[in-house]
């Protein structure tokens, strides 16, 4: 019983992740099939020239014939007529030539044209019956590189931008790592800093403070937005990604606070024998506090790495212009340009924005449940 | 004081200096400026002019304000009751002496870590009306009842529990907060209970839950304060309803209007920054109140 309640929302809690990845995995048409269909597939079928790749447009419902025009303007076309259209236009004595007859249910299949095909080549096309198609189970994972040469947002077709004003794939992966290396660096030194003064120093005014600094906590960020944007206008940070790591290097309420709670919690013998050796109390905290706390600056960095990589209001207010978006604020952009309609390119590159942190997630996974559980012990 | 004393305050004060700089210049500033701009006519590009109470007044009148009020307390009032249901759900089966239980922690909790730009990429895909998992999954079956399933995001009457849906998929992180607080209830309290012969209910009833009350205290007031401040999710989608035309209005019909979305555009689209601010010391206010009130709550039943 449990484990069918169990097995079943763990279902419900992955279902969405396997979908993310299939369809990254299909070609788009497949994407847009009802029912949904569950493997990525490539369709075989011979069109005249051996077994070729092909994309599985329709089935049509009517008999009817594959016809060519002979004269007139239009010599060549080739189009699909059924049986009642066909004899109009044979009674009118239009110029055809049957290629070939199709009973209903038969697929119109076009050749996928290689990637490399020139423009303007017109893929082949017949209709086959589903005896003649071919279905093998096949990841289509050029859909990554094309998705992620094409989250600049300008088109999905790369020849139609001058590389000047293509801003890569890897330059919004960079913005993101140098906001979330910055700031966990920020993070992890000014917060042990500080969060000593609160834990391990007796002054007077020290818990005072230390409950107005607990009530910011409660501060909605909304409330902060426009005078912060004012101050980092001030600073002339904005359009570049300092106003998104440089507060890190001043502390924040919920790492002092997760912070001290560690410090506090380490002997006050060891100090004191410090400081009759005479060390002062920045080599206190240097050479013994420091060493003994790596668990929980590792929980502030992890954190804070996770809140910078997934970080969307900081980068939409601050920043203008594309190279110097992170990787969250050019996917949306993607989309929003696009229109919504390239769902593998889409789910490509949500997948690529995913794999860091569940990567960080499998590398660090106590160091999170226990950050978080601590989070909740609080009150 | 003794120079001993003197002393202390110094190095305490030099080891809080950074954070005596943050907290001025990226808080406790931008606090107090926000109130005065709030009694301001205000924009980046011109400096404040008082204007009294001018922009509240205007709140009282203003539909849009009281359309994303309404949606953001509808939402929160959807979300945070769901949400810890869920949440405490699956952590009291987590609880249970089951093999496998770090797998499933993990997968509970992998996707409240997933960046909230590619979770709504993800569910903008899954609720998508024509083509969307979800519908081709329930269509059959809402077909033998002769219905038709909803287009979610780009219906006004179901973008909101399409969103509220959505949030549930992300309540791993408050489980993994109520699985450390189950883990806390002291085991013999539940072989006392057993002995008595009380029924799997009342063991929840009256072990389990005032066990974990601060726990669910502390998540609710988190989740109610978080809730209510949604913006990317709402922004992302409503944006891809609108087809990417960067008006931010809160489609469809603006249904997905909410306060923080509300606020950012009046303050960095329209420039009026001084009627934002306002805007944003009513939800400080609101976000007090509800807290106040949880406390009060909490006190009477917690203890």
């Amino acid at each position: 019983m449990i484990y069918g309640l169990l097995g079943g929302a763990a279902c419900v809690f992955l279902v969405p992740f396997a979908w993310l990845v299939i369809t990254s995995l299909k070609p788009i048409e497949q994407s847009m099939t009802l029912p949904p269909s569950w493997i990525p597939r490539a369709y075989y079928a011979d069109l005249g020239a051996g077994k070729t790749e092909v994309t599985l447009d329709y089935r049509t419902r009517q008999s009817g014939a594959v016809v060519e025009r002979v004269a007139g303007e239009n010599a060549g076309a080739m189009l699909f007529l059924a049986d009642d259209q066909l004899a109009q236009l044979t009674d009118a004595d239009e110029p055809l030539r049957v290629l070939q007859r199709v009973e209903p249910g038969w697929w119109r299949a076009t050749e996928k044209l290689p990637r490399d095909a020139p423009a303007g080549t017109p893929p082949r096309w017949r209709f086959v019956p589903d005896s003649d198609v071919e279905s093998r189970v096949k990841f289509r994972w050029e859909n990554y590189p094309d998705a992620l040469g094409s989250l600049d947002g300008g088109s999905s077709d790369p020849a139609s931008l001058t590389s000047k004003h293509r801003v890569s794939f890897w330059r919004f992966t960079a913005n993101s790592l140098i906001v979330c290396v910055l700031g966990v660096i920020g993070t992890v030194f000014s917060n042990a800093i500080v969060a000593y003064g609160f834990a391990r120093i007796r002054w007077r005014g020290r818990d005072a403070f230390f409950a107005v600094t607990l009530a910011t906590m409660m501060v909605p960020f909304p409330v902060l937005m426009v005078p912060l944007y004012g101050v980092f206008r001030e600073l002339n940070m904005i359009g570049t990604l300092m106003p998104l790591w440089v507060p890190a290097f001043f502390g924040s309420a919920f790492n002092i606070f997760l912070m001290r709670q560690f410090f506090r919690a380490i002997p006050e013998e060891l100090s004191e024998a410090a400081r009759i050796d005479g060390c002062s109390e920045w080599t206190i905290f240097w050479r013994i506090i420091l060493p003994l706390s790596k668990p929980v600056l590792a929980t502030a960095g992890v954190l804070h790495f996770l809140h910078a990589w997934n970080d969307f209001l900081g980068p939409l207010l601050y920043l203008t212009r594309k190279e110097t978006f992170p990787l969250s604020l050019a996917l949306q952009s993607f989309q929003a340009q696009n229109g919504g309609v390239q769902w593998h390119h889409l789910m490509a590159a949500s997948t690529v924005t995913i794999i860091p942190v569940v990567v960080l997630f499998f590398f660090a996974q106590k160091t999170f449940v226990q950050g978080i559980a601590t989070t909740g012990s609080k009150s | 004081m003794t120079p001993a004393e003197k002393k202390n305050v110094f190095t305490g004060l030099a080891f809080t200096s950074l954070w005596i700089v943050g907290l001025c210049v990226f808080t406790a500033y931008p606090v107090i400026a926000s109130l005065y701009y709030s009694f301001c006519d205000y924009s980046i590009l011109k400096s404040a002019v008082w204007i009294g109470g001018e922009n509240y007044r205007e709140l009282v009148t203003d539909d849009l304000f009281w359309k994303s009020l309404g949606n953001t307390l509808l939402y929160a009032a959807l979300s945070v009751p769901l949400g810890t249901a869920v949440a405490l759900a699956l952590a009291m089966l987590l609880n249970c002496d089951v093999r496998g239980r770090s797998f499933f922690r993990v997968v509970f909790y992998l996707p409240s870590i997933v960046p909230v730009v590619a979770s709504s990429m993800l569910w903008l895909w899954i609720f998508n009306g024509e083509y969307g998992l979800l519908n081709g999954l329930i269509s059959p079956v809402l077909g033998w009842f002769g219905l038709t399933p909803p287009a979610w995001f780009t219906d006004p009457t179901w973008a909101k529990p399409a969103l509220v849906l959505m949030s549930l998929w992300g309540v791993g992180n408050a489980m993994v907060i109520y699985l450390a607080g189950l883990q806390n209830v002291p085991k013999e309290l539940y072989e006392a209970a057993a002995i008595d012969g009380a029924s799997a209910w009342r063991r929840f009833w009256h072990v389990t839950l005032p066990g974990i009350a601060p726990v669910v205290y502390f998540n609710v007031v988190m989740g109610l304060i978080g809730s209510l401040q949604i913006f990317a999710q709402a922004y992302i989608i409503s944006d891809a309803a609108n087809g990417g035309t960067g008006t931010h209005d809160g489609a469809p019909a603006r249904s997905l209007l909410f306060y923080t979305m509300h606020l950012f555009t009046t303050a960095f689209h329209d420039l009026r920054m001084g009627y934002a601010s306002a805007m944003a010391y009513v939800l400080f206010i609101v976000i007090a109140a509800l807290t106040w009130l949880a406390t009060r709550l909490s006190r009477r039943h917690v203890e």
